[in-house]
């Protein structure tokens, strides 16, 4: 790969030196195979001298038997190659090139195809520091350049270069160049971008790409590549506010005890006092520990570990940070969501969120708004579907260390995971925190859990029967009920049908009604195990996330699933309340079990098989399952 | 490699920046998976990988054990470099051949590239991978190595039945991973992804790492086979008639089984030498193994069997 230095020749040692010290530069292409983009990238890739002669001579006979260059060399050809990939059905987010100069490494992503545009720029887009936006010379600023400047405007890179490609089909004329530039800016001070460089090119021809244009004297400016090689990206993150999300605890042997992370903005000191967040604990830095020594002093892009002064307790996830400017804490927030997945997002169902090196719980409302992406209109929406950008408030079951996307990618953007399909389902970035959730603490009362339920000599837990409708779970937990209450345990049924009279009459049997109806069952009775409470909640739950959500709400041992097994065909033989009948007949929609569906427990606690046990049986099953667990230990 | 005392902030060359990424990658494997392994083939990449893992997890030792899904036909220099790194590191290693391979003979001359690797690498590390229930395996393949894996992702997930299905592979976005899965599925890692093979041979030598002395040209015993000169490293491999092995000064590019592997004449015999030979030379780097001169081998294809 005849790189392009002499130095290699002459003095190998020396090159070495001085390519040892070169810096990198992520950057990101924003265009489509029409504006030239697959060309312009080929030819960075050709005149940085990255392609072999087994490549070139392959490329030069693809260039005669497909190219579109009448026999000429093709670049686009070079990183094409994903034609084929997508008639195989390949998804294929981000292609990363790679390509180096005597200056820098570079490291391109290259996000081809129209249809999942905006999933794949965005993808793309977050691990750039800058942008390179292609416009078509002869067309101007389209649509589809506000689409692409804006999502780079949301994804927060600062630096943008405006490549006017195809100048040699306009006459290499500045007045059009002029004029394009022009409009673009306005456009772009409307959406904050600020830090643009436009620069005249043909990657056909390599005008102002490696090369000063010859056919160009009324530019003055950089070629593309001299100002990739030296462009400075600011470096506001090695000036921020220390951030260090833990990541793993290094526990070799008692005597050390580090915390490995990587930096993500400011630097830290061997002395420095610092804060664990979300606890708000303090201590001070004693080594940065690595391989090659300890470090005095770290900074962003780091990946170090750190021993503490003090015993403090801090674990993954939490967040290591400078007192003077340490991040807000909060567990709810107003995001910008991009969504990444065929289903569309789902209001008030949980999702694992992951932020930094922190998993929590995370339930959106519905979008207050929607964003039309090419004209930056907003636009009412109930969810958002594929591609599409809204923006949601967001709750999470705990509260986290968050700072503003803008002001920090690392601890302010997030990704949301399907919780069973394990799916990246979407992609965030946190805004501001939701003044209610600040200043609504949650008490720590003198009189808790622990002193409630010793008084009632018990240990407060709930009994969540999950199963068909007609299966028998009232039935049994009555009996169950009636049975705690002989042995003097305080306790409490949750009756799905008494519920929704009173504190969820205002919701409905649509999947979305459903959801919040469990969720708002969940609440209630994690209330009641914090009084002390058993709480016995007979309740189809049809869905495996919304009972694991309820699960989630509670001490581990404190949650029973038990699965009220019963096939359908005997639970709608049984039909108690003459649901199915009405269901068959069309006159109840969403009926589980017939046009809704039932996701059987996974890994209940109990599994009760009431075609071969009776009530009574499963009672007892239930009393004794509760009793080898120590539920029922105590003074009674 | 991790600057000294005078760290100038904005600096970090783009060695450091790689490196710090290549050890947050593997430290999120250790913290989100159950059982991890690296996959350490002894080439190069494999030497920088474990290289990077001694840094990630320091003053701890790796978490993980190292595999080495062993063909039978490795170069014997890459045993010995092997036995030796793994006593002189104190990581742990764990050595695994197809035993139905071994058992059926199958070997490189009578069975041919694609049947030999098949098994005893492909089929092999699936093996490997469930017998001791490994649900995540790093592996050293790099994105610039062709121009199908330009879009690989770092977290690649497969099936409980190891295939790779290329139109459900996640999103990778910022630094964070999602390295949720199901009972039974896995995850090959790969955190050298963004290096490129200068980047690799740059931090061999800048960091002083061991490597097999075969990539260094010495005078060596080779056979010229269907244009590929064959090292007779052993006396397992048969000759031809009229073959004679000859002294010839030779080093590899890519090390994997001798009789796969093609030599290249060179002078190089010092690592500056090697980067600046390959920095030179003409011809992209997986020329040299034979396995991709089988035709019906795309890299695509073995991807969703199970190769890397």
């Amino acid at each position: 790969m005849s790189h392009v230095s002499d130095l290699i020749e002459k003095d190998i040692e020396a090159y070495l030196h001085s390519h040892q010290h070169k810096s990198l530069l992520r950057f990101i292409t924003c265009g489509s195979v029409d504006d030239g983009k697959s060309t312009l990238i080929g030819r960075l890739l050709y005149d940085s001298k990255m392609i072999f002669e087994d490549q070139m001579a392959a490329l030069e006979s693809d260039s005669k038997k497909v190219g579109t260059q009448g026999g000429e060399i093709d670049f686009a050809l070079l990183v094409d190659g994903l034609a084929a990939e997508r008639e195989q059905g390949i998804t294929i987010d981000v292609a990363y090139r790679f390509f180096s100069t005597d200056k820098r490494k570079f490291i391109v992503a290259d996000t081809p195809g129209h249809e999942q545009y905006t999933r794949n720029m965005v993808t793309g887009a977050s691990g750039a520091e800058l942008a390179v936006i292609l416009i078509d010379a002869r067309k101007g600023v389209l649509t589809q350049t506000r689409r692409h400047s804006f999502i780079v405007s949301l994804l927060g890179i600062r630096n943008v270069v405006l490549a006017v490609n195809k100048m040699d089909l306009v006459g290499f004329s500045k007045e059009t160049f002029d004029k394009i530039v022009a409009d673009y800016r306005t456009f772009a001070n409307r959406i904050g971008l600020a830090d643009i460089v436009a620069i005249p090119i043909s990657g056909l021809r390599g005008d102002n790409i490696a090369q000063p244009s010859t056919s160009m004297p009324w530019y003055t400016g950089p070629a593309l590549m001299a100002h990739l090689e030296t462009v400075e990206i600011e470096d506001r993150l090695q000036h921020a506010p220390f951030r260090f999300p833990v990541q793993w605890v290094n526990r070799p042997n008692l005597d050390f005890r580090g915390f490995a992370g990587t930096i993500v903005s400011g630097s830290i000191g061997s002395g420095d006092k610092i804060r664990a967040l979300p606890s708000g604990r303090e201590s001070r830095v004693t080594r940065i520990v690595t391989m090659d020594g300890d470090l005095p002093r770290a900074v962003a892009g780091q990946s170090v570990t750190l021993t503490l002064a003090d015993e403090i307790d801090v674990s993954r996830g939490d967040v290591l940070a400078g007192t003077e400017s340490p991040p807000e804490v909060a567990d709810q927030f107003e995001t910008t969501v991009i969504w990444m997945a065929d289903e569309p997002l789902m209001p008030g169902r949980p999702y694992w969120l992951k932020i930094g090196t922190r998993t929590a719980t995370a339930t959106l409302a519905e979008p207050k708004h929607k964003i039309n992406v090419n004209t930056m209109e907003k636009l009412p929406a109930a969810t958002l579907a594929l591609n599409e950008i809204g923006v949601c408030n967001l709750a999470l079951d705990r509260a986290i260390a968050f700072d503003p996307y803008a002001s920090n990618r690392d601890t302010g953007g997030f990704i949301l995971i399907d919780r069973f399909t394990n799916a990246t389902v979407a992609a965030g970035l946190i805004h501001v925190a939701l003044r209610k959730a600040q200043n609504i603490h949650w008490q720590a009362l003198d009189v808790n859990k622990a002193a409630r339920a010793a008084l009632k000599g018990q240990k407060p837990c709930v009994l969540w029967f999950t199963g068909l409708s007609g299966s028998g779970k009232t039935a049994i937990a009555n009996l169950v009920e009636k049975r705690l209450l002989s042995f003097g345990r305080h306790t409490y049924l949750l009756d799905g049908d008494n519920v929704r009279h009173g504190l969820n009459q205002d919701l409905d049997f649509t999947e979305t009604g459903r959801v919040e109806n469990i969720r708002r069952m969940a609440q209630v009775a994690s209330l009641m195990v914090d009084a002390g409470l058993i709480v016995l909640v007979p309740f189809i739950s049809p869905f495996r996330a919304e009972r694991q959500l309820a699960r989630g709400l509670f001490e581990p041992g404190e949650f029973f699933e038990i699965h009220v097994d019963a096939p359908l065909a005997v639970a709608e033989a049984r039909d108690p309340k003459g649901l199915y009948r009405k269901a068959r007949r069309g006159e109840l929609k969403n009926f589980t079990g017939i046009d809704s569906p039932y996701e059987a427990p996974e890994k209940p606690e109990i599994t009760l098989d009431t075609t071969r046990n009776t009530v009574t049986e499963s009672a007892d099953r239930i009393v004794e399952a509760l009793r080898k667990a120590g539920i029922l230990a105590g003074s009674h | 490699m991790t600057p000294p005392a005078t760290v100038s902030p904005s600096r970090l060359t783009h060695l450091q920046r790689l490196e710090a990424e290549s050890i947050q990658i593997m430290r999120e494997v250790v913290a989100e998976c159950e059982r991890p392994v690296m996959l350490y083939s002894v080439g190069k990449d494999s030497a920088a990988m474990l290289h990077v893992a001694m840094k990630a997890f320091y003053p701890a030792k790796p978490p993980f054990p190292l595999l080495h899904v062993d063909t039978g036909w490795k170069f014997r220099a890459m045993i010995e470099l092997r036995d030796k790194l793994v006593k002189q590191l104190g990581v742990e290693l764990l050595v695994h051949m197809n035993p139905e391979g071994i058992a059926r003979g199958v070997n490189p001359f009578t069975h041919g590239s694609a049947v030999h690797t098949d098994v005893m690498k492909t089929q092999g590390l699936k093996q490997a991978l469930e017998k001791w229930g490994f649900d995540a395996a790093f592996g050293g393949a790099r994105r610039d190595e062709e121009k199908s894996r330009a879009k690989e992702r770092i977290f690649s997930f497969r099936s409980d039945q190891h295939r790779w299905d290329p139109k459900n592979q996640r999103p990778e976005l910022w630094r964070l991973f999602n390295a949720r899965k199901h009972k039974g599925e896995s995850v090959r890692v790969f955190p050298m992804s963004n290096w490129t093979e200068l980047d690799i041979w740059q931090y061999i030598y800048l960091e002083n790492i061991p490597i097999v002395p075969l990539y260094l040209a010495a005078e060596r015993p080779v056979v010229m086979r269907d244009g590929t000169l064959i090292m007779v490293d052993d006396d397992r491999m048969p000759l031809l008639p009229g073959e004679k092995p000859m002294m010839r000064k030779v080093r590899f590019r890519t090390l994997g089984c001798y009789p796969l592997t093609g030599a290249i004449e060179s002078n190089a015999d010092t690592l500056p030498l090697i980067i600046q030979e390959m920095l030179l030379t003409k011809s992209s780097e997986r020329q040299g193994r034979v396995i991709d001169h089988d035709q019906s081998a795309s890299m695509e294809k073995k991807k969703q069997e199970g190769y890397f």
